[in-house]
């Protein structure tokens, strides 16, 4: 089975990367662009098929490790 | 006095630490690998600065695992001094014997320069031979010092006089909230700090600033052993 988890700031932390990023694209010409966010996507292969069993220890992962939960929001998908 | 410097692999800033010690206060100092799992011989524990497990994933993320940070958990519950720098300090936080994180400098550059920090609190076991309100100047070097906590942590840190060092009005120099450098825990046994006061221990680096927070440090613990104690 497949974890796809993806770390992003929470909405109310500044995000110096995200900014930085906007106003190059905006001196690019793509001034459509309003707030970006920058965040991380990780890909975990799990030996386990099992859907709920996999959903709690990516769950635990998250909260342990793979995000800071002091600034950060996570989500994942699981498929296979 | 004994003292434990830990050593991650990826610590840079170790070897300042136990030079730092030798020269502020000449007391004994050892390396103390994070495989280590005991800490009992010793009276002080610093976690120096640096790129602990090369800081993948976040600053401190991982070295929060190690083994021997139970045993400074262990030593901070204790009521052992425990100083967290730069690196230290998101590894602090990252065990949750700190609040709060550290964020990107909000200008986005890696900033090495001096600083100068008003001393906030100077009742804490690494500040006692500060004055309140004192500026000092120690240097910072980072590229994520940016210190932020939720409202609610604020305004405890606040209340409880948890806030040591700020960044001198108007010199802030990476966004962090209420201009914060350094705070401590409750207890006030164990700091974390930003800036780098190993490396301002001798006016041929530029500043002396940091110096006293070494001679705070044993100034307290021999406040605590008994004035007699001069080892």
């Amino acid at each position: 089975m497949k974890a796809t988890v993806y770390v992003t700031i929470k909405e109310n932390v500044l995000d110096p990367q995200g900014t930085a990023v906007q106003g190059a694209l905006h001196s690019l010409g793509f001034n459509e662009v309003g707030k970006v966010r920058i965040g991380k996507y990780l890909e975990l292969q799990l030996d386990t098929n099992d859907k709920n069993e996999a959903e709690a220890r990516i769950k635990a992962m998250c909260e342990k490790l793979l995000a800071n939960t002091v600034v950060e929001d996570y989500r994942f998908e699981l498929e296979g | 006095m004994k003292f434990a410097v830990i050593v991650f692999p990826g610590s840079n800033c170790d070897i300042d630490c136990y030079k730092a010690v030798e020269e502020a206060i000449g007391q004994e100092v050892d390396y103390v690998w994070h495989t280590a799992t005991d800490l009992s011989a010793y009276d002080a524990i610093l976690v120096p600065g640096g790129f602990s497990y090369g800081d993948y994933l976040r600053c401190g993320a991982i070295a929060r695992f190690a083994p021997v940070m139970a045993e400074v958990v262990k030593a901070a519950e204790q009521g052992k001094y425990v100083l967290g720098i730069c690196n230290g300090f998101q590894i602090l936080t990252e065990a949750g014997l700190l609040p709060g994180a550290l964020l990107r400098n909000s200008g986005l550059k890696f900033l090495c320069h001096q600083a100068p920090l008003e001393v906030v609190n100077n009742e804490t076991a690494f500040t006692n031979q500060y004055a309140k309100g004192e500026i000092v100047n120690i240097p910072i070097a980072h590229g994520e010092g940016n210190y932020f906590c939720d409202e609610e942590t604020l305004a405890k840190l606040e209340a409880n006089n948890q806030i040591v060092f700020r960044y001198a009005q108007g010199s802030n120099p990476n966004g962090s909230l209420s201009d914060i450098a350094g705070i401590c825990n409750e207890r006030g046994n164990v700091v974390g700090m930003m800036p780098h006061p190993e490396r301002a221990i001798n006016q041929l680096l530029g500043s002396e600033g940091g110096k006293r927070m070494f001679t705070s440090i044993l100034n307290a613990w021999r406040e605590q052993h008994g004035a007699a104690v001069n080892s």
